[in-house]
């Protein structure tokens, strides 16, 4: 119910030409999407690099998943219309800072989506990042779902006891997520100590020199991608600097 | 009384939880739902207070439609206490844990007071009532969840797997307060796979495997039934099995538990 936009970060294997991708590919990626995004305030660009990237999230077979993401931010991003709006920026910048928001969860959701947590460690070794600090990032990524589980089992509970969340002024508002937000926590607290228990007992950092079963190695359909990122920069480039942008 | 008729639900992600499971419960009942993990019996008492509606069906309390009243009026008939405690307990004190769901129904100081005390008491966690939930061990903690749901007095109490995590004597003091809260008048459901616990209970047994509802009736003639149970990865309760056993020796076959077992034993030894 309201952690909805989670599920467009949660990864699902499938055999799709996106999710075979490099995962350092798909963080070039995503990382022009995001750089693109924040460059431009302007509707037009932003409207299109909105679209640019529906056929990729086709290609990913991820339309269901992306769908359940941008549905969980509409609310959000009416609140970003609204506030705009409230503070006359127009309504055409109003509907443009929409549109940057949803264009980069969308570039983040077509990232998670089809980048499984153990790629995504595999491509930080390979980039010298100690193992300790990736493990501790795919262990943060691959507990989203759970946490998210569990908050809604917090949340039916607490509705049980007569909760009503959608009640009262937005200070009571706020105050009514206090009975989910401590259980959350604290079960948090108390899995990551089990969590590093069971680690120890089963080793952790024992060999100093680890070696991995999975090998990145860039295929054709990465060199693609390198070339479209490249075709992308320099059209963006071109049009923040060379051009005027109608609206 | 509550009425299930053709419910059929399923999840957002596409998972169908029930399929067509027809269930009607008078008041007074106690009724256990066993099955197999996944078999949809969480998902079907959460029906019970509305915190899921029927993907089609329907599901009626005290005549109430569950579609159209929200899950706190409902909650107020209904009570549902959750597996893990851990999942509902953040107050700093017992006290403030209990009287949580009785500031959100509305009851008025003095009453609320009283309930506390009453709630509190009925568990035996009077002396922890400064104490934070925190603080209390595993069981206790159960304790304190069932506390903070009896305070209101529903007329319906749901416990999901009420025996995981408890000793023996735990369960032996948790069976004796259910089947007492039952003679009083209440209604009572558990969702357990505890087959021994169900057995020494004897109430309304409803098996569910896949979603649906594959048996209803009384605890000895679904406890003794193998194949039924097998479906829903049940083996049936030790004393069942020995009477089974037992039974080119002129045994009944219908004998859960072991009170009955030794009433035919030693009748059976000591003839006349």
């Amino acid at each position: 119910m309201t952690l909805r936009v989670l599920d467009g970060l949660k990864f699902r294997k499938a055999a799709s030409p996106i999710h075979t991708l490099d995962p350092r590919t798909k963080m070039l990626s995503a990382a022009f999407f995001f750089f693109a995004t924040v460059l431009f305030s302007e509707f037009l660009p932003l409207m299109i690099l909105f679209m640019v990237q529906l056929p990729f999230i086709a290609a990913g077979r991820i339309w269901k998943e992306w769908a359940r993401s941008m549905r969980g931010a509409l609310f959000l991003g009416i609140m970003i219309l609204v506030m705009n709006l409230i503070f006359s920026q127009g309504l055409v910048y109003s509907i443009a800072m929409t549109t940057r928001f949803l264009g980069l969860l969308s570039s983040f959701s077509l990232f998670f989506l089809t980048t499984s947590p153990d790629d995504l460690s595999l491509a930080l070794q390979k980039w010298h990042i100690p193992y300790e600090l990736c493990f501790a990032f795919t262990t943060a990524v691959r507990f989203v779902p759970v946490l998210a589980n569990e908050a809604q089992t917090i949340v039916d509970a607490q509705r049980s006891r007569g909760l009503e969340l959608e009640k009262g002024n937005f200070i009571k508002r706020i105050r009514n997520y206090i009975p989910i937000l401590v259980p959350l926590i604290v079960n948090a607290i108390r899995r990551s100590l089990d969590l590093a228990e069971v680690m120890e007992s089963r080793a952790f950092g024992a060999i100093k020199k680890r070696t991995s079963l999975f090998e990145l190695r860039l295929g054709s359909g990465d060199y693609v991608a390198f070339l479209l990122v490249a075709v992308g920069v320099a059209l963006v480039l071109y049009a923040r600097l060379g051009v005027k942008i109608p609206f | 009384m509550i009425r299930i008729e053709g419910l059929s639900y399923t999840y957002p992600t596409g998972i169908q939880a029930l399929k067509d499971v027809s269930l009607e419960l008078r008041d007074g009942e106690f009724l256990a739902i066993m099955g197999e993990n996944g078999a949809g019996k969480t998902t079907l008492v959460k029906h019970l207070n509305g915190l899921l509606k029927p993907t089609s069906g329907r599901v009626s309390v005290d005549g109430v439609d569950t579609r159209e009243a929200s899950v706190a009026s409902l909650s107020r008939t209904v009570g549902l206490v959750f597996q893990n405690p851990d999942d509902q307990l953040f107050s700093e004190t017992s006290e403030d844990e209990v009287s949580f769901a009785l500031k959100n129904f509305g009851f008025s100081k003095e009453v609320m007071e009283k309930r506390v005390s009453w709630a509190l008491n009925l568990l035996g966690l009077e002396r922890y009532r400064k104490a934070s939930p925190l603080m209390l061990s595993g069981g206790e903690r159960k304790r304190l969840a069932l506390a903070s749901v009896l305070a209101w007095d529903p007329k319906v109490v749901v416990l999901d797997e009420p025996t995981v995590g408890q000793d023996h004597n735990q369960k032996e003091i948790l069976r004796q307060f259910i089947v007492q809260l039952n003679a009083q008048g209440k209604t009572v459901i558990i969702v357990t796979h505890d087959v021994e616990f169900v057995a020494e209970c004897a109430p309304r047994v409803v098996v569910m495997s896949r979603g649906r509802v594959i048996m209803d009736g009384e605890a000895r003639r679904v406890l003794c039934d193998e194949s039924i149970l097998g479906q829903a990865s049940i083996i049936p309760p030790q004393v069942a099995q020995v009477f089974y056993m037992l039974q080119d020796l002129g045994f009944p076959r219908d004998v859960i538990n072991v009170e009955d077992a030794r009433r035919f034993i030693v009748a059976r030894v000591r003839p006349g």
